[in-house]
């Protein structure tokens, strides 16, 4: 590799993953405080009056239950807004040819969107443990798988918000995916609920949940409890992440939604 | 070297739309070249093509010597393009704007600053720096895109109807900004409607209509086409009957005011005499229409199909 062309890369991924990262924090108002006040509620509502009520589950309470999922939802869906609306703001307004006309390659485009929504993802994540912390008496019961998995999940999420975006030709397009299928899989992806307590037809369709996994393996870091294998979980994550990253690139190549 | 070859370069739109028809085009190192057509003739679509945000049907395309297919990095640092439409981040300050487009060309901050220092400075941006863009005049984001355009010094720059919708003053001011740019060694390509900015600022043109190059020359070898010019003709008083003078072709347009056709070899002085002989003073005198235009108008209408009512393909 040229030492000109490796410059050129670094330093475009360094601009695009810093301008993403300032757009976020230059707009907190709208993306770090809302998840913050949402998933606050959560913990009110559904871990104190409601928990409260619920009793042990999985030998935890109810509350210790559930904040790994909450901490997890945050992640999911910011990451995903982030880069939905990001990119698909600047194909709407144009400035995305700043971009295409450039040197930059289509690899580094990604990366550096990916940075924005993972950095917002992680930033919300932290916040909203936080904000647990407030509410349950929460450990890590293991950092690493607690850290990986809450990063690849970050990562696979923004890559389905930059796919989303890519396709995406009006404002509507950008809340029908979050709306019909993220926000539904979500709740039925084990946040609130151990999958034990569903019946068998029910247990086999929630397998199908990609999100399942993701929350179980996060919840496993957290409390060292989960309803599936942790090694099928990171194959899930891993195996959506080679595939949507491949989809992504091949998209940006063809120039889809981008060159006419 | 050639700064830009463009070789039997086709473009077909989805759905059928053909807007490039075997586009042949070369621009040579230094030039102040101009691209001239009518709406839909096929400009914007060989200037998005050259800069990438076009897929070509088929073709070649060149820039120093980088083909755009395999070379895209080498063809691209290279350019730097003004677009038509503005296309910057409307909520990012003129600064922030400038300085992130020299970080995708891999500049690095310390030299993007003093680079986009210099060029506000020289565009009369500088003052606005810290302005979030949208609330720019239309004159001013215009400039703001050349700012960004030459942020990386590009050899070659390429604006896509620059001065469309910029007041006259302004207009100039740009002009003497791209001369002095060229002068410098920037390889400019230009489209534009104005085709008084054509005549004044390019040294070659092409001029391409309905997907096709109908004309590629020297700007002052095709003026001297140009075998009549019409004049309109202030007069000082009224006159009731328009004199004849022999080998003018003299029309009145009002009370006060003639056109005269004139063929260039003629000269004016003896239209002059003529007419003081006749007793008719002469006010003020102006072209009838830039020359370039004329000229321009004459070969659209020889490239226009025959029949009648088909003079705006519907593949334009």
């Amino acid at each position: 590799m040229q030492p000109a062309y490796l410059q050129q890369t670094l330093v475009a991924l360094a601009t695009i993953a810093h301008k993403e990262t300032t757009r976020y924090l230059r707009i907190w108002v709208q993306t770090l405080v809302p998840p913050a006040i949402t998933m606050s509620l959560y913990f009110v509502i559904f871990g104190n009056l409601i928990g409260s009520r619920v009793g042990p589950m999985a030998g935890y309470s109810y509350m210790q239950f559930i904040a790994p999922g909450i901490i997890m939802m945050s992640v999911i869906t910011n990451s995903y807004s982030n880069v939905v609306s990001s990119f698909f703001g600047a194909k709407f307004q144009k400035h995305i040819e700043e971009i295409l006309v450039s040197p930059t390659p289509n690899y580094t485009i990604l990366i550096g969107y990916l940075a924005g929504g993972v950095g917002r993802g992680l930033l919300t994540g932290l916040i909203v443990t936080f904000i647990a912390t407030g509410f349950a008496d929460l450990s890590v019961h293991n950092v690493w798988i607690t850290g990986s998995v809450v990063f690849l999940t970050a990562v696979l999420f923004s890559l389905g918000g930059f796919i989303n975006a890519v396709f995406a030709r009006k404002f509507d397009d950008i809340s029908i995916v979050p709306t019909f299928v993220l926000t539904p899989l979500t709740y039925l992806g084990g946040v609130f609920y151990s999958i034990q307590l569903l019946p068998d037809f029910w247990h086999g369709v929630s397998l199908v949940n990609p999100i399942l996994y993701m929350v179980n393996a996060f919840r496993y870091g957290i409390l060292g409890t989960s309803d599936i294998p942790i090694g099928t979980a990171y194959g899930i994550i891993i195996l959506f992440i080679v595939g949507l990253t491949a989809f992504s690139l091949y998209l940006l190549n063809r120039g889809v939604g981008l060159r006419t | 070297m050639k700064a830009l070859s463009l070789r039997q370069l086709n473009k077909t739109y989805a759905g059928g739309v053909v807007a490039l028809r075997d586009v042949n085009l070369d621009v040579e190192p230094g030039d102040f070249f101009g691209l001239l057509g009518p709406n839909g003739a096929g400009k914007s679509t060989i200037i998005g093509i050259i800069s990438s945000l076009v897929r070509k049907t088929s073709g070649e395309v060149e820039v120093f010597g980088h083909a755009i297919d395999r070379d895209p990095w080498g063809a691209k640092t290279n350019i730097g393009l003004v677009p038509q439409e503005f296309n910057f981040n409307h909520f990012e300050t003129v600064s922030q704007i400038v300085l992130n487009q020299a970080g995708y060309y891999g500049i690095p901050r310390k030299v993007a600053r003093e680079r986009a220092g210099r060029y506000l400075r020289e565009l009369g941006l500088w003052g606005r720096r810290n302005v979030v863009s949208r609330t720019l005049s239309g004159g001013m984001k215009r400039r703001l895109m050349i700012a960004r355009a030459l942020i990386h010094e590009p050899q070659v720059l390429i604006l896509d109807e620059p001065t469309a919708g910029v007041d006259i003053e302004l207009r100039r001011s740009m002009w003497e900004f791209l001369r002095k740019i060229n002068s410098e060694g920037t390889t400019i390509v230009l489209t534009t409607h104005y085709l008084e900015e054509a005549e004044s600022l390019c040294r070659n043109i092409a001029i391409i209509d309905d997907g096709r190059i109908i004309e590629n020359t020297n700007v002052r070898a095709l003026l001297r086409r140009l075998s009549t010019q019409s004049y309109i003709l202030d007069i000082d008083c009224p006159i009731e009957q328009v004199p004849s003078i022999e080998g003018y072709r003299v029309l009145p347009l009002d009370d006060g005011t003639l056109e005269v056709e004139v063929h260039v070899e003629q000269g004016l002085n003896p239209l002059f005499r003529a007419l003081d002989a006749a007793g008719v003073g002469v006010v003020s005198l102006k072209n009838k229409a830039n020359r370039l235009e004329e000229l321009f108008v004459r070969m659209l209408e020889r490239n226009a199909p025959e029949e009648s009512g088909a003079a705006a393909p519907a593949n334009r």
